[in-house]
């Protein structure tokens, strides 16, 4: 089995780094077995090419336009995911889109995708989370961790941060 | 009657780029390029320790993230007149070349050359005669019958699902689309050997920059590579063997196959050598030094004034106070509170004041940088013409190998005035790629000749004096000239302005009203078909502005990225 959960997003825009923050956080609160790898992919778009291919899973974290209220939790699986890459549901899924639809272009792209986010508060400039996104990072984390159970991963909490 | 097309976003480097073309007669008439995104993450780094910096500014993009992760380490250790270890240098420069490396080869195949090269028409291709053709011009290994059958089975696989993917965008069949379906053939099977390739590159940043995307190892004063000739933990000579290897595969790639299509494209489109001239003022910065000082240098940079050699005027360090006097940025066109005239980085205010788009007034947030008062061009054409007037033999080498084979298939003799074109800085990007391949050999041989020495110093510590003391970091990045410059007082940030290359060649029009480079590039670009800007594209994106949205133009309706509209 190979997993990559990847948190993408610009940590200079606040909520925009959602989902670089879950990556920071996840394994400072869950033990994560090996076959998971957890990437900050930031905003980055072909170097990820590799680190994408062949995948059993990818659980992906992000903001999201969902058309929901500020800070509501979003998974989107199933037809909703291509959807997600198409539309501007979120602000840096274009170099992401182009880096899925070459795996596909190639036969590599992953057997199972999934993408968990939150509707963002605020886009401004700044390298913290808004307080209302800040509020639901355990719940976004705990979402992560449902979804590698769905796929037979147990991520146990550490005893230490576990609430 | 004129009719005005509105492409928006072109791309998303720092923010979206918005491009506005009027069009009179089948030509482009007037053009407005307008960043569309306020960036201001300059502000974010004040009042923070200065050793942070290169950390959050390689955040700043999605592409572009080692090289401002560099340039904001050259700049404090400016400001601190730090010199660092050679080592360090090294290290700096396989990353630098590895990543340029990396952009250039995925630029071409995966950005921008479905702008020239037709997927569908491909479908049509005889790949025996495909073969034969692309056998005739280089001996790569990828360049067979067999292959070539292989990636027309895929292809038409791929069409016959109806699900075109990647290549949903990609304007078939359209009028200004002239390769014939061999070559068309060739190059979509060069386009997928490429995504192979490009992975070299990136294994090489992420082996020595400990991280990818954003590296990790650099630091003000040096890098934090620990290097060992024998212990696993660090970086070894055993890990460096594989560097060596990847860079033998790109080496390969980028002069038998990449050099090699470009040119052939070019032979095919020989009238888009004379479009997109627009800005022949040139500016490069040279980089890979080879001194801890930054007064030596593998690659070299300077200005060029009308698109004529002669007059080339070497930049001869990273504190060459010609460059540091010379650049200054207007806000009369731009969203920012301005009225003070062009002001110097360090003196650069960034206070938005948002009005609509208009044509005579405020249109952008990127400001309008100038050299001694004039709007330049940066970028690999730029760069090259530079190598090629400093009389860089593997540059001039490069270049004539590419215009002879470009004047073999437009038969017809091509010189290098033709460079100074939109196809030229396509040409220009593959003769850098290729000096830059030899130059990450060269890089890779001195790390591991100096560390055969005993030498492992890889850092020097930074001490911050009191008071204030500025400094400029100038890096010659993929896309051309970046520069930071910060202003540190009593040890933390006073002021930071990052003046970047999509800033120079996307500008607006500046205090005199001049246009930047890609409005005065667009002019007189003939346009077939106006909701089919598909001329407008390919000069937009031979400057290489960025993101992989950037081949990405579908209408509102289906609701994707990007708008274009005709008034």
């Amino acid at each position: 089995m190979r997993i990559v959960v990847l948190g993408a997003g610009n940590i200079l825009l606040s909520d925009e780094g959602v989902g670089v923050r879950v990556i920071e956080r996840l394994p400072l609160n869950y033990c994560l077995p090996p076959e998971v790898e957890i990437i900050d992919g930031g905003t980055c778009g072909m170097e990820m090419l590799e680190d994408l291919e062949n995948l059993d899973a990818l659980i992906m974290v992000d903001a999201i336009r969902g058309g929901k209220a500020p800070g509501t939790p979003i998974r989107l699986a199933g037809d909703a995911v291509p959807v997600f890459f198409k539309t501007k549901l979120s602000p840096h899924q274009i170099g992401l889109s182009d880096v899925l639809a070459t795996l596909e272009l190639v036969g590599k792209a992953p057997k199972y995708t999934t993408i968990l986010g939150i509707q963002p508060v605020s886009l401004a400039l700044g390298m913290e989370l808004t307080s209302e996104v800040e509020a639901r990072m355990p719940e976004l984390m705990r979402m992560v961790i449902d979804e590698l159970a769905m796929i037979g991963i147990s991520a146990p909490a550490r005893a230490a941060q576990a609430a | 009657m004129s009719k005005r097309v509105t492409i928006d976003p072109v791309t998303r480097i720092e923010g979206h780029l918005r491009v506005d073309v009027e069009v009179d007669a089948g030509k482009v008439k007037k053009a407005w390029a307008s960043g569309q995104m306020w960036r201001g993450v300059e502000n974010i780094l004040i009042g923070r320790d200065p050793r942070d910096a290169w950390a959050i500014t390689q955040r700043i993009c999605g592409v572009c993230t080692t090289v401002h992760a560099i340039a904001s380490v050259r700049a404090v250790e400016n400001a601190l007149q730090l010199e660092i270890p050679v080592n360090a240098q090294y290290i700096r420069n396989l990353i630098i070349l590895a990543h340029a490396i990396h952009d250039h080869i995925v630029h071409f195949y995966h950005l921008s050359a479905l702008d020239w090269v037709d997927v569908t028409s491909a479908l049509k291709a005889d790949p025996g005669k495909a073969a034969s053709l692309a056998e005739s011009l280089s001996n790569w290994s990828g360049n067979s019958k067999a292959e070539f059958t292989k990636v027309k089975d895929r292809l038409t696989g791929f069409v016959g699902t109806g699900q075109l993917g990647i290549f949903t965008n990609g304007y078939w069949g359209h009028p200004a689309m002239k390769l014939p379906p061999e070559v068309n053939l060739i190059a979509t099977a060069h386009y997928l050997q490429a995504l192979e390739v490009q992975r070299y590159a990136s294994k090489i940043v992420s082996v020595l920059g400990s991280k990818s995307p954003h590296i990790q190892n650099v630091a003000v004063g040096g890098v934090a590579n620990a290097l060992s000739l024998d212990s696993q933990s660090v970086l070894t000579v055993e890990r460096l063997l594989a560097v060596k290897e990847w860079i033998v595969k790109l080496d390969d790639f980028v002069k038998n196959v990449y050099l090699v299509d470009v040119a052939v494209v070019g032979g095919f489109y020989p009238e888009w050598t004379a479009i997109g001239r627009g800005i022949t003022d040139y500016i490069s910065v040279p980089d890979i030094p080879l001194d801890g000082k930054n007064t030596v240098f593998a690659l070299p940079g300077g200005h060029i004034a009308n698109g004529d050699l002669a007059t080339f005027k070497e930049i001869k360090t990273h504190d060459d106070q010609y460059f540091k006097d010379g650049v200054a940025e207007s806000v009369k066109h731009s969203w920012y509170e301005g009225g003070k005239g062009p002001l110097h980085p360090y003196k650069g205010e960034t206070k938005p004041q948002y009005t609509d788009f208009q044509d005579d007034g405020k249109y952008s947030w990127l400001k309008s940088p100038t050299f001694y008062s004039k709007p330049m061009q940066v970028g690999p054409l730029p760069r090259v013409l530079a190598m090629v007037a400093a009389k860089h033999q593997p540059t001039i080498d490069y270049a004539t190998k590419a215009l002879d084979l470009v004047s073999a298939v437009a038969k017809t003799k091509v010189g290098l005035g033709a460079l100074h074109s939109t196809i030229g800085r396509h040409a220009a990007r593959a003769v850098s790629c290729a000096v830059q391949v030899d130059e990450l050999a060269r890089q890779w041989d001195l790390l591991l000749g100096n560390m055969g020495k005993g030498d492992l110093k890889t850092f020097n510590k930074p001490v911050f004096p009191k008071g204030e003391i500025s400094g400029v970091g100038i890096h010659e990045a993929p896309r051309g000239v970046l520069s930071h410059w910060v202003v540190i007082d009593d040890g933390k940030i006073k002021n930071y302005q990052c003046v970047v290359p999509t800033t120079w060649n996307a500008a607006p029009r500046n205090e005199k009203d001049e246009p930047g480079a890609y409005e005065a590039c667009l002019l007189d670009t003939p346009i077939a078909v106006p909701d089919q800007p598909l001329e407008v594209l390919r000069t937009v994106h031979s400057f290489d502005p960025c993101l992989a949205c950037a081949v990405h133009i579908v209408d509102e309706e289906h609701k994707e990225v990007v708008k274009v509209t005709v008034l």
